[in-house]
């Protein structure tokens, strides 16, 4: 299926309270009458339209925006153009960009290609004219700069763990396409069939449960660390009651009775309060453990309390996340205080001591992540997009087939995994060729 | 006077196309060798084709080149490689006999229209400000030309090794030239060194061939050429044989007298192509390596084992040789050796194998990095119609892309990103290995071919005769539909439900005979059997050439927006000083290629375009 109607966010996120999103392509009437009430049949171009965005699905509305039309050719790329000038808040943002990747027959523009449909329609210099800099730029190197280096470590991880599954299994068709005269042991074609079927689990698990929009909705997830009497609780009462407010539960929504959701600084974030890992014989133990390692795992930062008296910082909690905070100082001598390692913020939770603190580090942390660009929002549409295509391929894929056929969709779900993690080069294909097979007739 | 249109240095495969695509293409061509009786000499391997290569020779073979008839003359065990697999993976191999390849390619040559064959050594090329116009021989000959061609396989500086002993020549028992490398130096060419092998020859004779395992050639034989209806000559088998633990406990002990151990071979070889030795190293653990005995010929008692390629000295290859099932008592013609010899970085050349920096020069070949008679002889051809086209001071150029041949996938893959060992031909590095298919390199290939001039009158009629037929009948069964009582009548395996399908539909699906559908469709009895088949294989990939041919219709986008040859990348706005520096170093041709440079991002291509679309 070929998806030619590209959209794009023409505007970098921060630089102004407005974003525009810009779709080229000939679906663009299409998605006007998928996102919002307008007829299309009656619709006239560069006439701006104040309308409600809707998610058709859920009779949502998302926002109120203004709409215009450019009907090719009088448009920058020569194409269907429809411009949609949304309220730049993230949350807004996202909910639009999800509804949009839903519509068939469009998805997110590659870097670069509304300038390169421009100019292949003549159009260059009307780009250049209306000062489209800032799409180039959007397009380009914002985006470019969130490849894979922005993932977290663990995300990277589990990307590149697919990448060099569907590598292998390509190679090894490839091997017995290429190199019938040498003897390439048979059995390879049950693990070829184990590990398609695993990434393709591994995938589908990942997509359900990585709903961008549930997690922009419900906010940033902070998951909170340390032993009993470390003073977990108290430091929930010092985050509510300071510079953070309570937000109610979203009703309908099962939800552990520990879960609180808070802002801060206009941030949603949800705190969990877990026992922490340690090890255990205990079977119910052991299972809380589980979820609580689950959690851990899940969660953008993890604050890790000890009380400095009677516990110490948990150092199997991943680094590259985990603020420590040390509580009680007010019960620590100077030399005791000056024993606390520098990065480590001190507190007294009893005393709303050093929660200003805490709070201005959580916050820098998530701005860092949410609020520099547009990079993350469009960043994890282009995974889901590209996850999508790749589980796409991986559904066509049958060892029923012939080989070339069932190698070309491999191929093309090693293609689209390449988008997040890097291009899948031929010459890494024949590497592991020859590194597993003895070829040499 | 020694005065040409066209020069072509070297009598190896990519000489002899060069020489006659030249030729074919009008111009008055000198083809130089040093012994005109090596001319289409198989240095190595006595076969062609293959997977990729037997592609390539398809190719050739429909711009009207000579490998794929040579061959289908000379071929003595024909062998459809993945003959069980799908069309668009299947290659055509065979054996060759050595001499009877070497008297069709000469019998071709000696007959073709404005080819002088010229018996001398060139030892240097006449070259003035970076123009090349002629070239020198060992004795002082000039001989001058508008274009040159280099075809000197591995001749430049080659040095073989047999153990620690050392032999200057560029094959056994020739010479070689050390000369013209220099030459290209001066001139600021990039060269490196790359290193090949071949293995020992042995004599039929002394072969124990009763217990060995025999291998039939196909019974029946698959033509290369399109003009070839028929293989006509006898056919003969090959043996298998294996390796074994006492053989391999011989090489683990002399690994010390390799001379690739030893460090004294420096250049790159072929990790698909490895000696004996590394086999071992790189797969301590397996047991036994197997070894194809292919006979040389008919008329010939020289067998070349394929599998054990060596740069051991000559007693150890005598002791493990001899462990082997078969060759117990086998007699050694010949000693394998390594070679190790001079190339020229690919990232020279442009799309038309020219060298960038040495007008009227073109290089085809081994020169370029690439191994192989069928890459050399693709080669050869485009270096030879474009040094045609050059001498005529023709506007065009004659280039194959990706999307059209293996031989563009080669060409491009050489030039945008150079090689680090011998560079082979596979069907995987083809994107678009579902159309770049053998039954359809005519069509892919031949009507280019012929509005360049390298493809004859005649070879075309045949080609137009076939393409007006396939179009005919392709019309025909895409707007007939199966009717129900068929599907019935017949059995067929469509399912009403899923809705009306074609006649062209029907033919892919493999497991109706032709016989069904002719009674279905009683048009398609006339059809030969050639259209047929191409449009049962057009069917069966049909689903995904959809999406490859709009893959390839996006790719020609960036293809056919050229780059100007002066361009200066300081003065594109938003380009950082590196990005300049790689675009200067292998100055692309075109938006596409230079998309394909490692590192060259999605804003530079932007900037390059607006750079463009403003000067």
């Amino acid at each position: 299926m070929n998806k030619n109607t590209i959209y794009a966010l023409s505007t970098v996120f921060g630089k102004s309270g407005v974003a525009v999103i810009r779709i080229s392509g000939d679906q663009s009437l299409n998605v006007i009458s998928n996102l919002t009430n307008i007829d299309t049949t009656k619709i006239k171009p560069r006439y701006t339209y104040f309308t409600d965005i809707i998610n058709k699905k859920t009779k949502e509305i998302l926002d109120k925006s203004l709409v215009i039309y450019f009907n090719s050719p009088y448009s920058f790329t020569g194409e269907d153009i429809v411009e949609i000038q949304c309220h730049g808040s993230k949350a807004v943002l996202n909910s639009v960009l999800i509804c949009l990747s839903n519509i068939k027959g469009v998805r997110l523009a590659e870097p670069g290609e509304f300038s390169k449909r421009a100019f292949y329609n003549n159009k260059m210099d009307l780009t250049q004219a209306e000062g489209l800099a800032d799409l180039i730029d959007a397009e380009t190197s914002e985006q470019q700069k969130y490849a894979i280096k922005q993932m977290s470590g663990s995300l990277r991880n589990l990307y590149n763990s697919w990448r060099n599954d569907l590598v292998k299994i390509l190679s090894y068709l490839e091997a017995f396409i290429d190199f019938p005269e040498e003897d390439i042991p048979q059995n390879l074609y049950d693990d070829i069939l184990n590990t398609v079927f695993k990434v393709k689990t591994d995938i589908i698990n990942h997509i359900t449960k990585n709903n961008v929009n549930e997690r922009l909705r419900n906010g940033f997830r902070i998951v909170l660390t340390g032993v009993t009497n470390a003073g977990k609780s108290s430091l929930i009462n010092s985050l509510t009651k300071r510079n953070a407010v309570i937000v109610s539960d979203i009703e309908g929504t099962t939800r552990d009775a520990i879960d609180i959701n808070l802002d801060i600084k206009g941030y949603p974030v949800i705190i969990t309060d877990t026992a922490g890992i340690r090890e255990t014989n205990n079977p119910i133990e052991k299972q809380g453990i589980e979820i609580a390692k689950e959690k851990i795992n899940e969660a953008d930062i993890i604050i890790n309390i000890y009380d400095t008296i009677n516990s110490s910082p948990d150092i199997l909690l991943d680094k590259e996340k985990t603020i420590f905070v040390a509580n009680k100082i007010d019960k620590l001598s100077q030399i005791e205080l000056d024993n606390i390692p520098n990065d480590h913020i001190k507190i007294s939770a009893k005393h709303n001591q050093g929660i200003d603190v805490l709070i201005e580090t959580i916050f820098n942390i998530i701005k860092d992540k949410f609020s520099n660009s547009s990079g993350p929002l469009i960043t994890r549409a282009r995974y889901r997009e590209a996850l999508e295509d790749c589980l796409d391929n991986l559904e066509c894929f049958s060892l029923d087939k012939e080989i070339e056929l069932s190698a070309e969709d491999i191929r093309l779900a090693c293609r689209s995994i390449g988008k997040i993690t890097g291009v899948v080069e031929v010459d890494e294909i024949l590497n592991n060729i020859f590194g597993s097979f003895c070829i040499g007739k | 006077m020694n005065s040409f249109d066209v020069i072509v240095v070297g009598g190896g495969h990519a000489g002899c196309e060069a020489a006659s695509a030249s030729a074919r293409m009008g111009c008055k061509t000198a083809l130089i060798t040093h012994k005109i009786k090596s001319i289409g000499e198989m240095s190595c391997n006595p076969a062609i084709g293959g997977l990729g290569k037997g592609h390539l020779v398809r190719e050739i073979d429909a711009l009207d080149g000579l490998m794929g008839r040579v061959i289908d003359k000379a071929g003595i065990q024909f062998r459809l490689l993945n003959a069980s697999k799908g069309p668009a993976v299947q290659g055509p191999r065979a054996q060759a006999d050595r001499e009877l390849y070497k008297k069709y390619m000469q019998e071709y040559l000696s007959s073709q229209e404005n080819l002088t064959i010229i018996e001398d050594a060139v030892e240097g090329l006449i070259i003035k400000d970076n123009v090349i116009s002629g070239v020198v021989s060992s004795n002082g000959e000039e001989y001058f030309s508008n274009s040159v061609v280099l075809t000197v396989g591995t001749f430049l500086n080659g040095v073989m090794f047999t153990g620690h002993k050392t032999s200057v020549g560029g094959r056994i028992n020739d010479v070689s030239c050390g000369g013209v490398t220099s030459y290209l130096k001066e001139c600021g060419l990039n060269v490196g060194r790359l290193k090949t092998g071949t293995p020992a020859r042995l004599n039929a004779d002394t072969i124990n061939w009763d217990i060995l395992d025999k291998q039939d050639g196909d019974e029946n034989p698959t033509p290369f050429s399109f003009s070839t209806d028929e293989i006509t000559q006898k056919q003969i088998s090959c043996f298998i044989t294996h390796t074994n633990e006492e053989t391999h406990k011989i090489i683990r002990d002399n690994f010390s007298k390799c001379a690739l151990f030893s460090g004294l071979i420096k250049g790159v070889g072929p990790r698909y192509c490895p000696s004996i030795e590394d086999k071992l190293v790189k797969f301590a653990d397996k047991t036994s390596h197997q070894i194809f005995l292919e006979p040389e010929g008919y008329n010939t008692n020289v067998v070349y084992p394929n599998g054990i390629s060596t740069s051991l000295p000559a007693d150890v290859q005598d002791l493990f040789i001899h462990t082997i099932k078969g060759l117990e008592n086998v007699e050694i013609l010949q000693y394998a050796y390594a070679i190790e010899y001079d190339y020229v970085d690919p990232l020279e050349l442009n799309h038309c194998l020219g060298v960038k920096k040495v007008k009227n020069l073109y290089l085809a070949g081994q020169i370029n990095g690439t191994t192989g008679y069928e890459e050399a002889a693709a080669q050869g051809l485009v270096a030879g119609v474009n040094a045609a086209l050059n001498s005529k001071k023709s506007e065009e150029e004659f280039v194959v892309d990706r999307s059209q041949a293996y031989i563009g996938v080669m060409i491009d893959d050489l030039i945008t990103k150079g090689v680090d060992e011998p560079y082979r031909m596979f069907t995987s590095r083809s994107e678009y290995r579902l159309y770049l298919r053998a039954d359809n390199a005519d069509l892919r290939l031949t009507e280019y071919g012929y509005k360049i001039g390298c493809v004859s009158d005649e070879s075309y009629t045949v080609f137009k005769n076939k393409k007006e037929n396939l179009d005919k009948f392709r019309s025909i069964v895409n707007n007939v539909y199966v009717k129900n009582s068929d599907i019935e009548y017949f059995d067929l395996p469509i399912k009403k439900e899923n809705g009306k399908k074609t006649i062209f539909i029907l033919m892919g699906m493999g497991d109706v005979s032709r016989e069904t559908i002719c009674k279905i469709l009683p048009d398609l009895e006339n059809v030969s059997k050639e259209v047929y088949e191409q449009l049962c294989i057009e069917s069966k990939y049909s689903g995904y050439m959809k999406r490859q041919l709009s893959d390839i219709e996006i790719f020609k986008k960036d293809e056919n927006v050229k780059i100007k040859k002066d361009i200066d990348y300081s003065k594109v706005g938003g380009l950082s000083r590196e990005m300049v520096a790689k675009l200067e170093k292998y100055r692309p041709e075109t938006l596409g290629e230079a998309s394909r440079i490692s590192g060259v991002t999605p804003a530079a291509i932007i900037a390059i375009l607006s750079y463009m679309k403003n000067n």
